[in-house]
């Protein structure tokens, strides 16, 4: 029954192009509607029962025998996070697409509401499918509907070159996921995640692992594999950025963590190398975050910083669980899994308000902005409380999780071997510093794009948006303080299903007793919060009573200050980006003051950042399409010459299988 | 409790005997120790002149940074006497709640809209970024040492007992009085007394506090440094003296560790600004030191005989 309820679903999805232009939000919300309630429901079920919960053969017989939906705690858990994504993504598009009703034909908003539900499905079925081959299909789909969500301001040159791109990268990744059920399948016969089961018994399960790992790796982002990330998320609208950047990259976690879940040795090294990589990840990100000019980038940049602390949760889990070290097992994987979660609200958060400022001032660029904290308060308000729960800080739900995954370090020390020893002190310093960096980075965001004085006049028409706008990110925000204000809600049960999903056979009580500290985080938020309230309050009642003036700022005796007075986000990070420049590469072009030059005349002045694994890659990209294009005689454009390949390639297939080559 | 009380009762004199110190090394008259009480006192009464530029950020960040570095103290254990609220992990809790206090304090100078503030605003964050390596390793190595992970379990088991141990002992001190200094703005990274803007770090970010605001800074500021003093003095107690002993040890330490600062601030002179990184990177490397040597004690990493 429920099956047949979906497929109605999906078949009304095509409904969109067939409906008035005004009608099409409406239509696709309701149809977002009941995706979300329909698999939510399912995931709660799953969460609850023991049983697994499946449906067979959903799809017509012909088509192939193996379709299965499969729901287990893990799939639960990530179509619970995908749900909430695009609910609070579709709820903000209403408010975001707005300007563009006139500018848009109805086909363009047909594909756009379209492929967002269809992103919204796909996500959901990749959680679900335990068959290699659907997997796969509904894999492509998730990578072709984002293409084309990313593509929708496509007039814009860079955006179609950034989507392209996005689109080669993904099906590289694709590649390699194939490849790697192609292994599986040679030896198990199975082209499914039971296969990874027979195949992880008898051999190497660190190589399989890394097979998949570059293809999911690639979705996910963790660096070298990184590039199409920050070129995306900048150039796609800001709700489809909130929810590639919140979800669509955690469903390469999804997939590292499924391929984690089938396997059963080397845990050891598949957890050192996903540590080593995820800080570098983490530390390279924030490193690039810091001096980005588009607000956007910063955020996307941020997004592999993320995906890092995901990563180091994760691998220290994993590490854990070989050395039998249950504290680390159990602090480590929470923290990663609980991040996944977090990362999905904060990081939506951030890029909905990004999307506002956008949207009001035409602008990514910080440079140009500020002052927005006077025009946009509420918006502030959001961006601010995102910026505090991304950097880690309590008492939001960034702090929780990094505070699980440094719990399990900071346990895991005593009692380890000393090269153990001298990783986990680096992963902590690593995440100290990661915490370090991004305070620095959120301080100069916000207080470039949202304090001060105006830098420019875009900033001049900025106006609160609109309150659906601002619902959808109330929706995150409760969210946020929630899980940073009552952790043990959801950090034991997260901790449950996931000692049930890796097998840790790990009790009740055990879990229990490890979270004891919980309780005392939260008695502490409330003791935070009542004492900052006290102080405001007698700071209240004391200005009330006193002279309160406002006056220009101290200039050094200097009255005529403007704007351009203020440090720039670029000044902000100069210190900062000379300690980092072997790593930064920052190009600055400017023409220096000459001596002569007594009345200094209007001047230019450029700073950028260069990440060099993107300019490896574009090298090697020029490179080969260097010798492609020599090939280009072969394209003649006559009937008779491809007809003439084909023939070829068939006797090449004949004459390779007629000497037992193929 | 008693660790707080006694906290707060040393942070009431603690500024006024570091300019005290400073002023009879210089051979001044100088201030009372009690002055910054009065200062505080009057700048409480008085009214506030805002920047223009600023929003609702600036209204309420100091206020916040205070609570933050109040609820730190609350964090503290007094020697064998357990903190108003202590579990495992709490140190964490401690770094990261100092850290909400810098993050408000940097926005709010980043709210005025002058060219000096920023400045000040991105070396404190670079600066207390850069400091952040050199805190953890201490903690990552004293958890590891002990096998605990709360202030007050740490205290209670830290015992400078072995031959190795007297010197972490010594480095651990020696760090933390750096950590303080640099996190209290003081020399060599920074100088409150400077009265140029250009090189000032933290004292140019609170320029355009006034009034209220500005008292809560200062208070601020004793609190940060008494409850450095606080764990520097928790690191040096033994557990088996008696109670009266031990508060009195207490005392001293935080009286010594006033005016070991305004010692220190009497005969050194200020770092220049790009060598800063420098300065706090070695740090970093002394709380490496400090690991090594956790390592060898805990006959992790063998040394030859």
């Amino acid at each position: 029954m429920n099956i047949i309820f979906l497929l109605t679903l999906v078949i009304l999805s095509f409904g969109i192009f067939f409906v008035p232009k005004r009608h099409k939000f409406c239509l696709s919300f309701f149809l977002h509607l009941g995706v979300i309630v329909l698999t939510s429901t399912w995931a709660i079920q799953a969460l609850n029962g023991i049983e697994k919960l499946s449906f067979d053969n959903f799809l017509p017989h012909f088509w192939t025998s193996n379709a299965h939906l499969k729901i287990d705690k893990l799939s639960a858990f990530f179509i619970l996070i995908v749900n909430f994504t695009c609910l609070t993504g579709i709820l903000y598009a209403k408010g975001y697409l707005k300007p563009y009703f006139e500018k848009k034909t109805a086909m363009a908003f047909s594909i756009h509401f379209f492929s967002f539900l269809w992103l919204h499905l796909s996500m959901l079925l990749v959680t679900m499918m335990s068959n290699g081959l659907t997997f796969m299909i509904a894999w492509e789909i998730m990578s072709i509907t984002s293409f084309l969500l990313v593509m929708f301001d496509a007039e814009d040159k860079t955006v179609l070159r950034t989507g392209i791109n996005y689109l080669i990268q993904m099906h590289i990744g694709l590649m390699f996921i194939m490849l790697g059920f192609l292994t599986v399948e040679k030896y198990s016969g199975y082209f499914s995640f039971e296969g990874i089961k027979i195949y992880a018994e008898t051999h190497s399960n660190f190589l399989l692992f890394l097979i998949f790992f570059v293809g999911f790796g690639i979705k996910a982002g963790f660096i070298p594999l990184h590039t199409w990330l920050p070129q995306a998320h900048p150039a796609a609208p800001s709700h489809v950025s909130g929810v590639m950047s919140g979800v669509m990259i955690k469903i390469g976690i999804y997939g590292i963590l499924r391929i984690i879940a089938s396997l059963k040795t080397d845990f050891f090294e598949i957890g050192s190398f996903l540590l080593t990589i995820s800080i570098i990840s983490g530390l390279l990100g924030v490193m690039f975050a810091i001096v980005q000019h588009d607000l956007k980038k910063l955020l996307a940049y941020h997004s592999i910083e993320n995906i890092g602390i995901i990563g180091i949760g994760i691998g220290a889990g994993l590490i854990g669980i070989s050395i039998d070290n249950s504290a680390l097992a159990v602090l480590g994987l929470t923290g990663g899994i609980l991040h996944i979660l977090n990362h999905s609200l904060f990081k939506s958060l951030l890029f909905y308000s990004a999307g506002s400022v956008y949207s009001e001032c035409h602008t990514k660029n910080v440079e140009q902005l500020g002052g927005l904290a006077k025009k946009m308060p509420k918006t502030a308000i959001f961006f601010l409380l995102g910026s505090l729960a991304i950097c880690g800080l309590p008492p939001f739900n960034g702090f929780i999780s990094e505070f699980l995954i440094y719990s399990g370090f900071f346990k895991g020390m005593y009692n380890a071997a000393l090269y153990r020893s001298v990783a986990f002190l680096l992963s902590i310093v690593a995440l100290a510093l990661i915490g370090g960096l991004a305070i620095f980075c959120f301080t100069k965001a916000f207080g470039i794009v949202f304090l001060g004085e105006a830098r420019s006049e875009k900033t001049q028409n900025a106006k609160e948006v609109s309150a659906i706008m601002l619902f959808s990110k109330f929706l995150i925000s409760i969210f946020i303080i929630g899980i940073g204000i009552l952790p043990m809600f959801f950090v034991q049960p997260i901790s449950k299903w996931i000692s049930e999903i890796f097998s840790l056979g790990i009790d009740e009580a055990l879990i229990h007793r490890k979270f004891d500290f919980l309780p005392s985080l939260s008695i502490f938020a409330g003791i935070f919060i009542l004492t900052a309230a006290i102080i405001l309050l007698i700071r209240y009642l004391k200005l009330k009573k006193v002279n309160v003036r406002r006056n220009v700022p101290w200039g050094c005796g200097y009255t005529a200050l403007t704007p351009t007075h203020q440090y720039t986000s670029t000044s902000f990070a100069d210190h900062y980006a000379t300690l980092a420049n072997p790593i930064l590469r920052m190009k600055k072009h400017f023409k220096p003051i000459e001596e002569e030059e007594i009345f200094p005349k209007n001047r230019h002045f450029e700073a950028h950042s260069e990440d060099i694994f993107q300019t490896k890659i574009e090298k090697i990209a020029e490179k080969s399409t260097y010798y492609l294009q020599k090939l280009a005689f072969l394209q003649t454009g006559q009937l008779q010459h491809y007809i003439l390949y084909a023939f070829l390639f068939i006797l090449l297939v004949f004459g390779l299988t007629f000497f037992k080559i193929l | 409790m008693l660790g707080t009380i006694l906290t707060v009762f040393c942070a009431l004199f603690f500024v006024g005997i570091i300019n005290r110190t400073k002023s009879i090394f210089s051979g001044r008259k100088g201030p009372g120790i009690l002055q910054p009480l009065k200062d505080i006192y009057v700048l409480l009464r008085k009214g506030s002149v805002f920047s223009t530029s600023t929003s609702f950020v600036f209204q309420i960040a100091s206020s916040i940074t205070l609570a933050s570095i109040i609820c730190a103290m609350f964090l503290l254990p007094f020697v064998n006497e357990k903190a108003i609220i202590s579990f495992k992990g709490d140190f964490l809790l401690f770094a990261y709640l100092l850290a909400v206090g810098k993050f408000f304090q940097i926005i709010s100078a980043l709210d005025v809209g002058s060219g000096f503030e920023g400045m000040g605003a991105n070396r404190e964050a670079l600066y207390s970024m850069l400091l952040e390596p050199a805190f953890f390793i201490l903690l990552a190595s004293v958890a590891m040492l002990t096998g605990y992970t709360s202030f007050y379990e740490i205290f209670s088991h830290l015992q400078f007992t072995e031959n190795y141990s007297y010197i972490i002992g010594i480095l651990v001190v020696y760090v933390f009085v750096q950590i303080a200094m640099v996190e209290n703005s003081r020399l060599p990274v920074d100088d409150p007394k400077t009265h140029l803007e250009l090189t000032m770090v933290h004292e140019v970010m609170v320029l355009d506090n006034s009034g209220f605001d500005m008292a809560l800074a200062h208070i601020g500021t004793s609190l940060k440094f008494v409850i450095y003093g606080n764990i520097i003095a928790n690191c040096l107690i033994s557990t088996q003296l008696e109670w009266f002993y031990q508060i009195g040890l207490f005392l001293a330490i935080q009286f010594g560790f006033a005016v070991c600062v305004g010692y220190l601030e009497s005969f050194r002179a200020r770092n220049k600004m790009m060598r800063n990184p420098q300065f706090l990177l070695t740090l970093t490397s002394i709380s490496l030191i400090i690991f090594f040597i956790g390592l060898i004690i805990t006959s992790k990493l063998v040394v030859n005989q």
